[in-house]
C-alpha cells in the first residue's frame, strides 16, 4: 500500500487526552513496530481503554500526535481511520446482535467492498457479484476463527467465548494492518483463553501487528513480544516481558509501594 | 443472511392486481379500491419509514411535512404556473431532498428522544408555513383545482387507473428498498441500529448513511404528497398536521418495524381503521389508536409480522 514502509506501524507521540479537568491520558510516547504483538497493560482506569479510542478514532486526543504508516491520523473520524487499516475490538462486546454469525463479519468487509445505495437498490449485476465475494470472504474468517458451522445463528446467541471470537473475526474481516484488542480474554475460562491467545498468535502470523490491552498476565507474558505499562495515564515502563516481570515501578503500579 | 423471500411478494403482487376486479363485483366492498389507493399512498411513506426507523434505528416525527411538501409543490406549480404534473411531482422531490439534507444534517446527530422531538418541531414549523403562507398556499382553506394525472394522452381519471399508478409506485419502491435491505448498505443500516461504535469502527460513515436513508424516506413521502393532491384535487394543510406524522408512526408500529412487510400491512390495516371501520367513532378515533399503540408495545414488540414466530414459539413449548 505505501510506497515507503515504514518501520513504525503505529507512532503515539505526545499525546494527551483530558476530560474536564482530568488527564485520562498525559504525554504518551511510544513506537509499535510492524509485525509484532504489543501489549499494552496498567491497573483499572490507566487509560488504556482512552488510548484505544483515541487511536482508532471515537474521540480525538486533546495534544499530540498519532501516525499510522507515518501519516497523521489524530483529526481522522474513526470510519477513516478503518479505512486506512486499523481495526479493533471492544472491551464491552459490540456485536450486531441484530444479526447472523455470518452478517457480522460481512459488515467487517465494509470498508473493502463500497456499499452503493443506488446500485444495490436496483440490484446491478454487480452489486450481487459483490454480496458473494463479501459472503466468501466472511466465511473463510469465520473458519479461521473456528465459528464455520454457526455462521447462520443470531450472533447474541453464541457463548461469550465464541462471542469475543466473532468480534475478533469481524475485526480481521477489513484485512487491517493493525489490529487492536481490548481485553479479548476477559471473562474467558482456561480452555477459551488459550484458544484465545493461539488465535492472536495465528493473527500475528498471518503478518498482523496486533495491539493488545489484556489484564490476564499470563497471556500477556506468553504472547507478547512488547509491553508498555501505563499508570495514570502515563508510561511508566516499555519494553521485553522480562524487562516488565522485574521492572520495580510496575511492581509498584500493581502493588503498591511498601513504605 | 438477510433474504426477504420471493413469494409472498409474488403473491402479494398478484392479490393486488385482481383486487379492483373483485371489489367490483362484491358491492359491499366496491368502494374498498378507493380506500386502497389512499392506503398505497400511505404505504409509499410507511416503506421509507420502515428502512429508516425499523432498519437503521432513527425515528422521525415529521414525515407528514415531507408528505405535505410534496403535495404543496405539485399543488403550487400546477394551480399558480400551469406546469404539467409530472415534472412538478420530480421538482417536490428534488426540493424535498434538499430540505431533508437541510434539516436531517444537523438532527441526524441526535439520537432516541432528541431526534424525535427535533423532527417533530420540524414538522410543526412546516405545517405552520402551509397554514400561514396564504398568498401560496391558501391557508386554512386550502386549494382546490390540482389537475389529475395523464401519460401520453392515458388518463388516470377512473379510480381503478388511478390505483394500477400507484400501486405501481408501492412495487417499485417495495422492491428497491429491499434490495437496499439485502445489501451491504442495509448491512450498515442494520449495524448503526445496532451499535454506533461498533459500525464506525468497522468503516461505516455513520452521519452519511443516516442522511441517506433519511433522505430518502422523505423522498419517497414526497412522491406520496404529490400521487395524493393529484389524487384528490385538493389538498388543506390539516392533511399534513403533526397527528398525520403520529398515524404513520402507528402503522409502522402495527406491522413492525424491523420488517418492511410490516410496513404494508399497517399502513393498509390503518387505512382501512380511519377510512371505513373507524368511521362511526368520529373523535373517538384517536382513543382507539391510542389503544392500538399501546397493546402493540407492550405485547406485539415485533408488530403484527411478528405473530407467526410467537405463534410458532407456543408451539414449541
Amino acid at each position: 500500500m505505501n510506497a515507503v514502509r515504514e518501520e513504525n506501524v503505529l507512532e503515539v507521540q505526545g499525546v494527551g487526552m483530558a476530560f474536564g479537568g482530568l488527564m485520562a491520558l498525559s504525554n504518551l510516547n511510544f513506537k509499535v513496530k510492524r509485525g509484532i504483538i504489543k501489549a499494552i497493560i496498567g491497573p483499572n482506569g490507566a487509560g488504556k481503554t482512552t488510548l484505544f479510542n483515541v487511536i482508532t478514532g471515537s474521540f480525538p486526543p486533546t495534544e499530540g500526535r498519532v501516525r499510522f504508516n507515518g501519516q497523521p491520523i489524530e483529526h481522522l473520524k474513526a470510519h477513516k481511520i478503518a479505512d486506512r487499516g486499523i481495526s479493533r475490538t471492544f472491551q464491552t462486546i459490540e456485536l450486531f446482535d441484530n444479526m447472523t454469525v455470518l452478517e457480522n463479519v460481512m459488515l467487517g468487509c465494509h470498508t473493502r467492498f463500497r456499499a452503493s445505495f443506488m446500485a444495490s437498490g436496483f440490484l446491478l449485476p454487480h452489486s450481487r457479484q459483490k454480496e458473494e465475494q463479501i459472503r466468501s470472504s466472511a466465511m473463510k474468517i469465520l473458519k479461521f476463527i473456528g465459528l464455520g458451522d454457526k455462521f447462520n445463528e443470531p450472533a447474541d446467541s453464541l457463548p461469550l467465548g465464541e462471542q469475543k471470537m466473532l468480534e475478533i473475526g469481524r475485526a480481521l474481516a477489513s484485512e487491517p494492518e493493525l489490529v487492536c484488542l481490548d481485553e479479548p480474554a476477559s471473562g474467558l475460562n482456561e480452555t477459551e483463553t488459550h484458544l484465545a491467545s493461539s488465535l492472536i498468535k495465528a493473527i500475528n502470523a498471518k503478518g498482523i501487528t496486533v495491539l493488545l490491552v489484556e489484564h490476564d498476565m499470563k497471556v500477556v507474558m506468553n504472547i507478547s513480544d512488547e509491553i508498555v505499562v501505563l499508570n495514570y495515564g502515563q508510561r511508566i515502563a516499555e519494553g521485553s516481558p522480562e524487562e516488565i516481570r522485574n521492572n520495580t515501578k510496575v511492581i509498584e503500579a500493581y502493588l503498591g509501594s511498601e513504605a | 443472511m438477510l433474504r426477504i423471500a420471493k413469494l409472498p411478494i409474488a403473491v402479494f403482487t398478484v392479490l393486488i392486481i385482481i383486487f379492483p376486479w373483485v371489489a367490483r363485483e362484491i358491492s359491499a366492498i366496491s368502494h374498498y379500491t378507493d380506500i386502497m389507493v389512499f392506503a398505497g399512498i400511505y404505504c409509499l411513506i410507511t416503506i421509507g419509514l420502515s428502512l429508516l426507523m425499523g432498519y437503521a434505528g432513527q425515528i422521525s416525527i415529521g414525515h407528514a411535512a415531507f408528505f405535505g411538501i410534496g403535495a404543496y409543490v405539485s399543488a403550487i406549480l400546477t394551480v399558480r404556473y400551469g406546469l404539467n404534473p409530472w415534472p412538478c411531482m420530480l421538482i417536490g422531490m428534488i426540493v424535498t431532498a434538499v430540505v431533508a439534507i437541510l434539516v436531517g444534517t444537523p438532527s441526524l446527530k441526535l439520537k432516541g428522544h432528541y431526534l424525535a422531538m427535533a423532527t417533530l418541531a420540524f414538522g410543526v414549523i412546516i405545517y405552520i408555513i402551509f397554514n400561514e403562507e396564504v398568498e401560496w398556499t391558501g391557508g386554512p382553506d386550502g386549494m382546490p383545482g390540482i389537475p389529475g394525472l395523464s401519460l401520453f394522452g392515458f388518463e388516470f381519471d377512473s379510480v381503478v387507473r388511478y390505483f394500477y399508478l400507484v400501486w405501481g409506485f408501492v412495487f417499485a419502491a417495495f422492491i428497491f428498498t429491499i434490495n437496499v435491505i439485502q445489501s451491504g448498505t442495509g448491512r450498515a443500516l442494520r449495524a448503526i441500529h445496532a451499535s454506533e461504535p461498533a459500525a464506525s469502527a468497522m468503516g461505516v460513515d455513520i452521519s452519511r448513511f443516516k442522511i441517506m436513508v433519511f433522505v430518502y424516506s422523505a423522498i419517497l413521502a414526497s412522491l406520496a404528497g404529490s400521487l395524493y393532491a393529484h389524487y384528490l384535487n385538493f389538498i388543506n394543510p390539516s392533511t399534513f398536521d403533526l397527528f398525520f406524522s403520529i398515524k404513520l408512526l402507528i402503522m409502522i408500529a402495527l406491522g413492525g418495524m424491523h420488517n418492511i412487510w410490516g410496513a404494508i400491512i399497517g399502513a393498509g390495516l390503518i387505512t382501512f381503521l380511519s377510512y371505513e371501520w373507524l368511521y362511526y367513532f368520529e373523535e373517538l378515533e384517536v382513543v382507539v389508536y391510542g389503544a392500538i399503540l399501546l397493546i402493540v408495545t407492550i405485547f406485539l414488540p415485533h408488530g403484527l409480522v411478528g405473530v407467526p414466530g410467537i405463534i410458532r414459539s407456543w408451539f414449541r413449548s
